[in-house]
């Protein structure tokens, strides 16, 4: 760690940030913070989510002011008051969340983005040179809703690049990413840089900083930590730099033979799942086959947008399938089941989305606990038969065992979901299914967005109920999740499922490039 | 029947067809920025009353036209700041302002009923107006016929041929990713909120102008709904608005003759056939869904709250 670069003579920083302020009511998101970012540099930007690594970078392109501070520019102070602000400036911005417009073209949503009425021809043509530059292939034609992620965000580049930024953010760049996807923009990046380009790189994610950057700036709940250099850093040191104590590494509890096969039950089976597209972007399911057996954590990896929320729903029983024996469960026929029928059998459920799927933000914890219970638990939590009457009081003992057993941090004795933060959201909508001791877990990107203290405490439940007998099917993009909590894992792109992997012998490339759409017989001819 | 009967039909289908056509243009343009105005029955009724009250004062059914405009865009003001500024919900702010259009219309109108109207004369190109069958459908209709063809090609080449039109599509797609690239996306629905309310307000004008130059209480006659339901069925596209004001002109103008020569149909059916017919063949042609939900404003009906 050394001291923050105001302090030595040099160059003038192109870009230096002096004691910015913003609140939210009572929340200070940045309190005083203080970086600068020289000419041809990357430079990282790591903290954990809800370390106001946004908020911050929101103000530096003008969709947020400041609350207090002030921003220099090439020496001079400025005030951004605007995005297009930021633009003239020389501030190009590639966002977390794409920012583009499903309904549009590539061209499109290319122009939209430049000052001037350029004709879209001119633009499709100068977005093809840029990308040829750059190694970024895209089509201008084709309709932003219809490509991958990885295609999104060459768009979002190719849009910033067009401006001719002297400084490049990219927000959370590799979140969405295959290993390789990833290599090719970080190629993409250190072009950049030997052009003179500066960029701020804003990540989580320590190996790539490690990798890729000159310096970093470490922000925790909102203040600035440390400037350092992360090449002299190990991913310890800035791990805990990022969260103020040391992660508790995840114990694995229990090993499941890599076959599963012998003699254990099978807890959830698959069988030739077919499902057409639910609509114009949605993916197919394509011939989907799976065993997960009692006392196994099964991982299915996979980038985003390939089949996951559409397994999800077909094996949760929001969709329902035609033939009762595509989806059993504990050896029963569960394709005709909706949800509850899925879970008296034994499931439980936790999608991806906290709110609007898994929770409603407007309801108590304890109403909340009820939503996904209200069947499954009926005798526990009903009592006057058909009336239906709540009881209170045995939801009140449950939601004090979640809160218990998850340390789930809440304001008050039964707040509204909505005023806890996403990770103590997310351990209670895992808690309250744990609590019943289910012997099938599905999970669908059980630790996304959450900070890693709770991330790591959801991973330890979810292996303990594994030890404990369970199985569970954890639906996840972070790869690292899956290769320590999984026995197996298999991946699915397109809407197929890879053959199941041995998780303890599998390799991060592997795993890429099937990622990736690569069939496993291909592997030496694709991975150069 | 003779060209001049068919022609003398074809006239009537496309003033039936006109109200419907400009009113759903405007508010085609409405949706697209992301917003869902039901008071286009309301606005088109306040239309009506003003062109008919500004013509009677002035004498000139032409500043009736502009009272119409103006007042329609004015009208359509309250529901912009309430839904826009202040986030309200706008399926209730939209229904609130037709209810209040109906009010504030009838008010107005009370010393006009009876009153016999000024009409909006028929433009007469000489020698071509008496081309058999297609003269007068061609050269001799009212001015704001002509106006509602300029507005739905006009329309048509703003949505899909200029930056302009890019940007609206743009916020009624995504207001959030509009709104990081540094569009000021209550500004463009703001204008175009407004520009619906001087759309239905002119149609408003051409029903109390043209239709039947008198003001009679309630006089769109639920016109306004039809025009926002043709919008929808057109997938957002313009050229089949006009397909569908035109079919829904030509069935009900059909029926009529139907129930006039007696059709051993209940006449009950026969009303119900330019609905039915209407929302059929919009259907139909809407069949390819790709299509529709590249034009269906994804962010229809959301209100937009920018976080700072």
């Amino acid at each position: 760690m050394t001291a923050s670069a105001s302090e030595k003579p040099g160059p003038t920083p192109l870009l230096a940030v002096e004691g910015i302020t913003k609140r939210f009511g009572d929340l200070v998101a940045n309190d005083a913070v203080d970086f600068d970012i020289l000419a041809g540099e990357i430079h990282a930007l790591l903290g954990e989510n809800g370390a106001g690594k946004s908020t911050l970078v929101k103000m530096l392109f003008g969709s947020l002011m400041p609350d207090g501070g002030r921003i220099v520019w090439n020496g001079e102070q400025v005030s951004i008051a605007n995005p297009s602000a930021a633009r003239h400036l020389g501030i190009g911005m590639v966002f977390q969340h794409f920012s583009l417009f499903d309904s549009l073209t590539v061209a499109e949503n290319i122009a939209l983005s430049l000052e001037d009425d350029v004709p879209l021809s001119t633009v499709a043509d100068e977005a093809r040179r840029l990308g040829e530059v750059y190694g970024l292939t895209l089509n201008p034609e084709a309709l932003a809703g219809d490509l991958s992620v990885g295609e999104r965000q060459r768009v979002e580049i190719i849009r910033c690049l067009l401006q001719e930024p002297s400084l490049i953010i990219l927000d959370e760049p590799t979140s969405v990413l295959t290993p390789q996807e990833a290599e090719r923009l970080f190629e993409t990046l250190d072009k950049l840089k030997a052009e003179g380009k500066s960029i701020l790189y804003i990540s989580h994610k320590l190996d790539e900083v490690k990798r890729l950057c000159d310096r970093a700036t470490v922000l925790r709940h909102g203040k600035v930590v440390a400037h350092c250099d992360p090449r002299a850093e190990t991913a310890k040191s800035l791990a805990a730099m990022m969260v103020g104590e040391e992660v508790q590494a995840v114990r694995r509890t229990h090993d499941a033979p890599a076959d599963g096969e012998a003699g254990r039950d099978v807890v959830l089976g698959v069988r030739n799942l077919d499902q057409p597209p639910l609509g114009p972007f949605s993916t197919p399911l394509r011939a989907i086959h799976m065993n997960v057996h009692a006392g196994e954590v099964f991982g299915i990896a996979g980038v985003a947008g390939n089949g996951q929320s559409e397994l999800f729903e077909a094996l949760s029983g929001e969709q329902l399938q035609d033939n009762p024996n595509a989806v059993t469960i504990g050896g029963a026929p569960a394709g005709r089941l909706g949800p509850n029928g899925r879970r008296r059998l034994g499931a439980a459920f936790a999608p991806e989305e906290r709110f609007g799927h898994a929770a409603v933000a407007t309801m108590p914890l304890t109403e909340n606990i009820l939503l996904s219970r209200h069947a499954s638990d009926a005798s526990a939590y009903q009592s006057g038969g058909r009336l239906g009457m709540l009881r209170r009081s045995a939801l009140g003992r449950t939601l004090a065992r979640v809160v218990d057993a998850m340390d789930v941090r809440k304001s008050g004795e039964n707040p509204d979901a909505g005023t806890l933060s996403g990770g103590n959201l997310q351990k209670l909508i895992l808690g309250r299914e744990f609590d019943r001791r289910p012997r099938l877990f599905i999970v669908n990107q059980p630790t996304w967005g959450v900070d890693a203290g709770a991330a790591a405490r959801i991973r330890q439940a979810l292996m303990d109920a594994a030890t404990a007998g369970a199985g569970a099917l954890v639906i996840s993009q972070d790869l690292d999740e899956l290769l320590e909590m999984c026995d197996r894992i298999s991946v699915i792109h397109n809407g197929e499922m890879s053959e199941p992997l041995d998780a303890r012998t599998v390799t991060r490339e592997q795993l890429g490039l099937l990622m990736g759409g690569a069939e496993p017989e291909k592997h030496h001819g694709v991975a150069a | 029947m003779s060209p001049d009967v068919i022609q003398a039909i074809l006239l009537t289908v496309v003033t039936a067809a006109t109200p419907l056509l400009i009113a759903a243009m405007g508010e085609l343009v409405v949706e697209r920025s992301g917003v869902l105005n039901l008071g286009v029955e309301g606005m088109m009724i306040i239309g009506a009353v003003t062109g008919f009250g500004a013509a009677q004062i002035t004498g000139s059914p032409w500043a009736g036209v502009l009272a119409a405009i103006i007042c329609g865009a004015l009208f359509s003001l309250p529901f912009a700041v309430l839904t826009l500024s202040l986030a309200t919900n706008q399926v209730a702010t939209g229904l609130s302002l037709t209810l209040l259009g109906l009010g504030v219309a009838g008010m107005i109108g009370e010393q006009f009923v009876g009153l016999p109207g000024v009409r909006l004369e028929a433009v007469n190109v000489p020698f071509l107006v008496d081309i058999p069958l297609i003269g007068r459908l061609l050269f001799g209709q009212d001015p704001i016929f002509y106006l509602s063809i300029g507005l739905a090609v006009g329309v048509w080449w703003f949505i899909f041929r200029t930056r302009a039109g890019l940007t609206l599509r743009a916020v009624g797609d995504s207001h959030g990713s509009a709104h990081a690239l540094g569009i000021n996306v209550l500004r463009v629905r703001y204008l175009a909120v407004m520009f619906g309310g001087a759309c239905a307000g002119l149609a408003g004008a051409h029903l109390s102008l043209v239709y039947i130059p008198q003001w009679v209480e309630n006089m769109t006659a639920g016109r306004g709904w039809i025009a926002l339901a043709l919008v929808v069925f057109a997938s957002w596209l313009p050229l089949r608005v006009v397909i569908g004001a035109y079919l829904f002109g030509a069935v009900t103008i059909a029926q009529f003759h139907a129930q006039a020569q007696g059709v051993a149909i209940p006449s009950q059916l026969l009303s119900a056939l330019p609905y039915l017919a209407t929302i059929v063949v919009l259907v139909l042609i809407s069949s390819n869904r790709r299509m529709t939900m590249r034009n269906t404003p994804a962010s229809l009906g959301k209100p937009f709250v920018p976080d700072r």
